[in-house]
């Protein structure tokens, strides 16, 4: 399996460190990496192109050269420019356009098994929290029991579905929907559609004369975080047909490295707004650019992960662990309460790589099988050596591997993670100016000081 | 012995018989047929392998590099296209390979030795022959499960569903309206109920009704969400119960517009169910799908069906040949 872009990027800005400064052949060097870890993040081909010309220029800008520290300004450069191509810094595009006059009509548009209908539901969801008398509109006449489904989410969300299940013209429910929106004194039509391909005209040709029909506010295109390569094709027909107004990315909470983001922002220019992270109506958010950068760059998502943690460790559990951590460093107990709670949270995998600086620690030995292994070693040992790793000279390690049927090797492996973490949450405390405590606040600041 | 054998001789001649026959009978024309299904989707590849190989009297690193982009932008990810192009050049240096049509074969053969595992369906003398159909969300498990069952029935099989996508509004009665289609029935609990159990009780039900061949529906899943993931063992523990070889088939479905990820679905899928077999849907967009050549470089689990339309009729058995002539035909 391939290196994440994470470990790949962290690689390239790992040699960079070593130079003095950046000169062309190391930033050649180092865009050739960040080049192929874009690349197998699924950004498109064409797209990654445009970001390292981009890169580029301004790495060789003479500010850059002079700088004393070379690695830090290349990994500010990949960041920024990755976060404008998202969207920029001062992104407010988390939002539906509301029409002073109601009801603002929102279409949904997509390929196949994108998620329109989860997301027509989700958004029907945020916009009823928000006061909004919203009506769903069952427009997917083609996919076997789409209106069934449609009709469920409105129950759970208790919004009003619109349907017509002896219709075979979409266009025609849309509008009909529509006058009965108005009729009804709705704020917000929300107009699921069926999924298609971006080369089938007819159905194409369909969703246009459904605009025409309807004039929407909002016309969202959904695509899947997984997409591939062909995202910009897809992205590109759909926008080109039907001006889109928005895109909404789904499937957020699985491992994809979500190189689709940039390529369809490229290609469409259209804005980012809304991710979806789970298969419940609730999971829904506003899209940010710098925290997708962040995310994609390996310098962590510590926003999402702070408050996943937050959902899934008791507020006491968490304090007492950041406070302990911050001041005395971790010990094996802490190592073993950590894995607990890792494992409450989701994937080790998709965890560690919302750790800022994580991505470079040798997380490799960490997967999901060697927490066994782990524990049966932080298991054969005294309460006192848990407690004190020092303490542990070679015939105690030896004991250890004996006990825990592992080998010594195993045994130095898991002491110096422990070392290297105790390292980064030193280093993470200097930042932070000393703290005793780690809360998210801080863990923002300390993400913008990098 | 035909691809749809999957009864031990000694069982059941009857199917098997008709599995070879289907088998040659359709090994004709399905070469045109997997041509139409990839026409639109082998175009970028063919064409821009057509363009990239005309006029070119000698091999150079632009034909190379050119090669490159066009595999990765055929989604076949960066490291297998690193594999394939060092392989073929290693040959070039050597002189085996001395011009573009050389050098054409040679690639052809490449991805073919990679994708040419051996894809029948798994054997068994158990009735009935359980099938799972596992994926991440929106790959086009129910539809493909509609497609293979009406397979199985056009085989003489008594074929029967199970509705085990228990979560997502209205699952069930998406399988029901396939299942009405293609008039074979299907075993159901109402929404939210466990899915093992459904599983469990369509075995029995099948084994009482003397069915031949059972395809379960599970919910779409990302492969990062652990529990679900557990609940995927547990329908397998929870089978195994009732019939201890099933399920016989584990598929797993890919959506070839999607890209590396894939690869992390295979592999966690893998690694907790145990696939025997992958599914590759929509290839009538514009997607190559070249991911699964990874994927089975990787995994060596072969590619059993290829989904390409929406039509009840568009899946049909992988064949590796037959997939890199299609891709590479110059003659269309």
């Amino acid at each position: 399996m391939f290196a994440t872009l994470n470990d790949k990027l962290n690689g390239v800005f790992k040699k960079l460190k070593k130079q003095v400064r950046l000169d062309e052949n190391n930033i050649t060097e180092a865009l050739k990496m960040v080049r192929m870890a874009l690349l197998e993040a699924d950004v498109n081909y064409k797209v990654v192109k445009n970001f390292i010309g981009s890169v580029q220029a301004k790495a060789m800008g003479e500010e850059v050269l002079k700088s004393l520290t070379p690695d830090q300004v290349f990994i500010k450069i990949v960041h920024d420019e990755l976060v404008e191509i998202l969207g920029g810094k001062d992104y407010d595009e988390g939002k539906i356009r509301l029409n002073s006059q109601p009801p603002t009509v929102i279409m949904m548009a997509g390929l196949q098994g994108s998620g329109k209908t989860t997301s027509a539901g989700k958004l029907a969801g945020l916009l009823m929290k928000q006061k909004r008398n919203v009506l769903l509109v069952a427009g997917d006449i083609y996919r076997p029991a789409a209106i069934d489904q449609l009709e469920t989410l409105g129950k759970q969300l208790n919004c009003d579905v619109y349907s017509d299940r002896q219709s075979r013209d979409a266009v025609k429910i849309a509008a009909d929907a529509l006058a009965y929106a108005k009729k009804t004194a709705k704020d917000v039509v929300i107009i699921d559609t069926a999924g298609r391909l971006h080369i089938d005209e007819e159905l194409m040709a369909e969703l246009v004369r459904t605009k025409e029909a309807v004039t929407p506010d909002e016309i969202l295109f959904v695509a899947d975080a997984m997409t591939g390569q062909d995202a910009v094709n897809v992205a590109k027909s759909f926008n080109e047909s039907l001006e889109a107004t928005g895109i909404i990315l789904t499937k957020m909470d699985g491992d994809a490295r979500g190189g689709a983001a940039l390529s369809i922002k490229e290609v469409t220019g259209k804005p980012l707004k809304f991710i979806g992270t789970g298969e419940k109506m609730t999971e829904f958010e506003a899209f940010y650019p710098d925290r997708m950068a962040s995310r994609i760059l390996g310098m962590g998502d510590i926003v999402t992960l702070v408050e996943r943690a937050q959902e899934s460790i008791e507020d006491g559990d968490a304090e007492d662990m950041a406070e302990k951590m911050a001041k005395h460093g971790l010990d094996f107990d802490d190592m073993l309460k950590q894995f607990k709670m890792i494992k409450k949270m989701g994937s080790l995998e998709s965890i560690m790589r919302m750790i800022p600086g994580l991505g470079n620690v040798s997380m490799g030995d960490m997967d999901e099988k060697q927490f066994k292994k782990i524990e049966a070693i932080i298991f054969s040992m005294t309460r006192h050596e848990r407690k004190n790793a020092k303490i542990l000279n070679s015939g105690r390690r030896k004991r250890i591997a004996r006990g825990s049927g592992t080998s010594v090797a195993d045994v130095n492996r898991l002491v110096n993670q422990l070392n290297q973490m105790n390292k980064m949450m030193k280093q993470m405390k200097k930042k932070l100016g000393g703290s005793n405590k780690l809360n998210p606040a801080m863990m923002r600041d300390f993400l913008k000081m990098r | 012995m035909g691809f749809f054998s999957i009864f031990k001789k000694s069982e059941k001649t009857e199917p098997e018989k008709q599995g070879q026959q289907e088998s040659s009978e359709s090994s004709a024309g399905f070469f045109q047929k997997l041509k139409q299904g990839l026409s639109k989707t082998s175009g970028k590849l063919v064409g821009g392998m057509e363009n990239i190989f005309l006029g070119r009297k000698e091999i150079d690193d632009d034909l190379l590099e050119e090669l490159e982009e066009l595999f990765i932008t055929s989604d076949i990810g960066v490291e297998t296209t690193m594999k394939i192009i060092d392989s073929v050049r290693d040959q070039v240096d050597r002189k085996t390979l001395k011009n573009p049509e050389d050098l054409k074969n040679a690639l052809k053969e490449q991805i073919f030795n990679i994708l040419n595992i051996d894809n029948s369906l798994v054997q068994t003398a158990d009735r009935p022959y359980v099938m799972m159909v596992v994926g991440v969300n929106g790959t086009g498990k129910t539809t493909s499960i509609a497609k293979m069952a009406k397979m199985f029935k056009e085989q003489g099989l008594k074929t029967c569903l199970a509705a085990g996508d228990t979560f997502r509004a209205a699952a069930i009665d998406q399988l029901c309206v396939w299942a009405d289609r293609v008039d074979v029935p299907v075993v159901k609990q109402s929404a939210g109920s466990d899915s093992a159990a459904v599983i469990f009780d369509a075995i029995q039900s099948c084994k009482a009704k003397n069915f031949d061949v059972l395809i379960c529906d599970t919910a779409g899943r990302l492969q990062t969400k652990v529990n679900l993931m557990k609940e995927l063992e547990k329908i397998v523990r929870v089978a195994k119960k009732e019939l201890p070889d099933a399920p016989h088939e584990v598929l797993l479905v890919l959506d070839a517009t999607s890209g590396q990820n894939a690869l992390s679905q295979a592999l966690k899928f893998h690694e907790d169910v145990g696939l025997t077999g992958l599914v590759l849907t929509k290839l009538d967009g514009t997607a190559k799908g070249g991911a699964i050549i990874g994927i089975v470089d990787e995994l060596r689990v072969p590619v059993k069906f290829i989904g390409f339309g929406e039509g009840i009729d568009d899946l049909k058995p992988f064949d590796a040949q037959n997939f890199v002539e299609a891709l590479f035909d110059t003659n269309r």
